[in-house]
């Protein structure tokens, strides 16, 4: 695979990259949020101290069954909402006191694939990356053209650039969504159940396609999920949520430990420890037990 | 080039036949300034009754198709427009109260409106709401339902109202170049013109994102809540001098958006100043077809724009539920 000229700027000697994997990028310090419909009523919903460091080249997983709070600790880390106690900060500047554009150059965010109104063109779409960067009318520059291209090129997308979304197939709109966000040129990718609407296939392509783009152009990426084998796979760090409170925090092999995890995702479940030091997910059917 | 053409073809026609040849004669000769030597009937009918009447259909047209094009991106909805959001009733019945409240004051009309123009958009946009999401079923209906609503007030008002011209008020609500506006007015009007495409303008790469969707285009860099702000009230604006000037001209703000974005895509920054110049030319084809369709009877513009409207609508609607 070869680093396209855009991101030339980042390979450095190594070692510059050994010293820069040193330093914390992103450091979530006892962030806790709560959600409440008026400001004297009782919160609906909390989100309590939660802490984790993430480094440049980093995969973070958060990890926790629905309601659990992994948005909202997404929405803190992305600096649209700002923590009621604690820090986030990317590179040392706190997220949330970002203004709009400077926000949008650092970190890009893919979301669960929304409705499209009037038909793009997948290249145009992903133009659209670029925003941050332009004037007030942000018509596209030869350069922002060329990192749009390269941007698709890194997913495997070259062929669809003049394809409208409507007509693309899940897996394909997923990729075409990743390379806007690359276009961005952020610092930190966060995907909010990027899996969601994918089949099996197209799940492992995008997150060994994550896995190796954090690796050449030194993004940290931040991954909103739930499913535990995907996690457990390709993640350098879980964060395991559950009603709104972070349990653990720690390398997927200290994390899945079974009676755990079956506590949280209320699901029987069988861990074991496969190659690589990553451990296996099986799920078990709860032969001849009641459900209760 | 096309306005232009459109714009002599409907000096041309009407009850009086006029020559091309000689109306781009005459109108070398007022360029040279020698209009005096124009005999002066025709001079009357020509350039004092239809000229004007053309102008003003320019910038109604302008204006109404710029609204529409910019609320079809903010609310993500490709049926909005200022007549079915209830906007432009909400606009005519903000400009019957302000004559009735303050009637001899030059500048209530528009004033009225425009107040009742925001205040319309912003109670349908939150009626619409629910648990943040913008439900555009909801939207349509709460639109069309206070369209109806602030028709029946108008009637109500209409009715009750004694002693005035009731057939030029209903011509007026159905929309009508007819009623000439002063010379102030159409200063004001063209300067509220210009001011509210120039600010839509300025934030049409925005509207682009924005149509991928409100967390999208934040998260893009996007300062929503400024765009946001800044579309409504010039669309509002922009509603409410074309309502206040020349009644509720249906369905151009939902047409013209759609039929330029089939020629030129939906690329905001080329759409609003296309969806400008072919709202000016459509409304002056649709007045002149108005003027000279049952002559010397004229019908309002906007029963001719409802005409070629609604079927469009609705074929929208149909292709939308698919």
């Amino acid at each position: 695979m070869n680093t396209p000229d855009t991101f030339a700027q980042f390979s450095n000697g190594s070692d510059e990259r050994s010293k820069r994997e040193q330093t914390v990028r992103l450091n979530v310090e006892q962030a806790s949020y709560a959600y409440s419909t008026s400001s004297q009523s009782v919160p609906t919903f909390t989100l309590g101290m939660t802490s984790f460091q993430a480094r440049e080249r980093e995969i973070v997983a958060i990890l926790g069954p629905n309601a659990s709070g992994k948005s909202t600790l997404l929405r803190l880390i992305a600096g649209t909402i700002a923590p009621l106690s604690g820090r986030v900060e990317l590179d040392g500047e706190e997220t949330s006191r970002l203004d709009i554009r400077s926000r949008a150059q650092r970190i890009a965010m893919v979301h669960q694939e929304s409705p499209v109104v009037y038909p793009a063109l997948a290249g145009d779409f992903v133009l659209q990356g670029r925003y941050p960067y332009g004037r007030a009318l942000r018509f596209a520059n030869r350069e922002d053209i060329e990192i749009a291209r390269n941007a698709l090129s890194q997913v495997g997308g070259e062929h669809l650039a003049k394809r409208t979304i409507v007509e693309l197939s899940g897996g394909e709109k997923q990729r075409v969504i990743l390379a806007r966000a690359l276009a961005q040129q952020p610092r930190l990718i966060l995907l909010d159940e990027p899996t969601l609407h994918l089949d099996i296939g197209a799940q492992v392509e995008l997150l060994e396609r994550l896995r190796q783009l954090a690796q050449e152009n030194r993004y940290t990426v931040v991954v909103v999920t739930h499913e535990l084998g995907l996690a457990a796979e390709f993640a350098d760090q879980v964060v395991l949520l559950q009603h709104g409170r972070c349990l653990r925090v720690g390398s997927p092999a200290a994390v899945y430990q079974k009676e755990l995890l079956e506590q949280v995702f209320d699901a029987p479940l069988d861990v074991e420890l496969g190659p690589a030091g990553r451990p296996r997910v099986n799920l078990r059917a709860r032969r001849g037990e009641d459900i209760s | 080039m096309l306005l232009l053409a459109s714009v002599v073809l409907a000096l041309k026609l009407g009850a009086v036949p006029v020559s091309v040849t000689e109306l781009v004669w005459d109108l070398g000769r007022i360029a040279l300034g020698r209009a005096n030597e124009l005999p002066s009937e025709y001079r009357m009918i020509v350039f004092d009754l239809r000229l004007p009447r053309i102008l003003l259909g320019i910038l109604v047209g302008a204006a109404l198709s710029v609204a529409g094009a910019s609320f079809q991106a903010l609310l993500r909805n490709p049926l909005a427009d200022p007549y079915v959001l209830g906007v432009s009733s909400g606009a005519a019945l903000g400009s019957i109260l302000a004559l009735i409240i303050a009637p001899g004051l030059a500048l209530t009309t528009p004033i009225g409106a425009f107040i009742a123009a925001i205040a319309t958009i912003a109670g349908v946009y939150f009626l619409s709401r629910r648990e943040g999401q913008l439900d555009s079923t909801t939207l349509l209906l709460c639109g069309i339902i206070c369209a109806s609503f602030f028709s029946a007030i108008i009637m109500f008002l209409m009715t009750t109202l004694a002693g005035r011209d009731l057939r030029g008020m209903a011509f007026w609500l159905m929309g009508d170049l007819s009623t000439p506006i002063s010379a102030g007015m159409q200063w004001i009007f063209t300067v509220g013109l210009i001011a509210g495409i120039g600010a839509i303008y300025s934030t049409s790469a925005d509207l682009n994102l924005l149509l991928t969707g409100e967390r999208e285009a934040a998260h893009l860099g996007v300062d929503v809540t400024r765009v946001k702000l800044v579309v409504y009230v010039s669309a509002s604006l922009l509603t409410a001098l074309a309502v206040s000037s020349s009644g509720a001209i249906g369905y151009v703000g939902l047409l013209i958006p759609h039929i330029v974005r089939l020629i030129f895509g939906s690329d905001y920054r080329l759409l609003i100043p296309a969806s400008a110049l072919c709202g000016a030319i459509a409304i002056v084809l649709a007045d002149t077809l108005a003027r000279t369709i049952v002559p010397p009877t004229e019908l309002p513009v906007g029963a001719m724009t409802a005409m070629a409207g609604a079927p469009v609508f609705i074929y929208l609607l149909r292709r939308g539920l698919r």
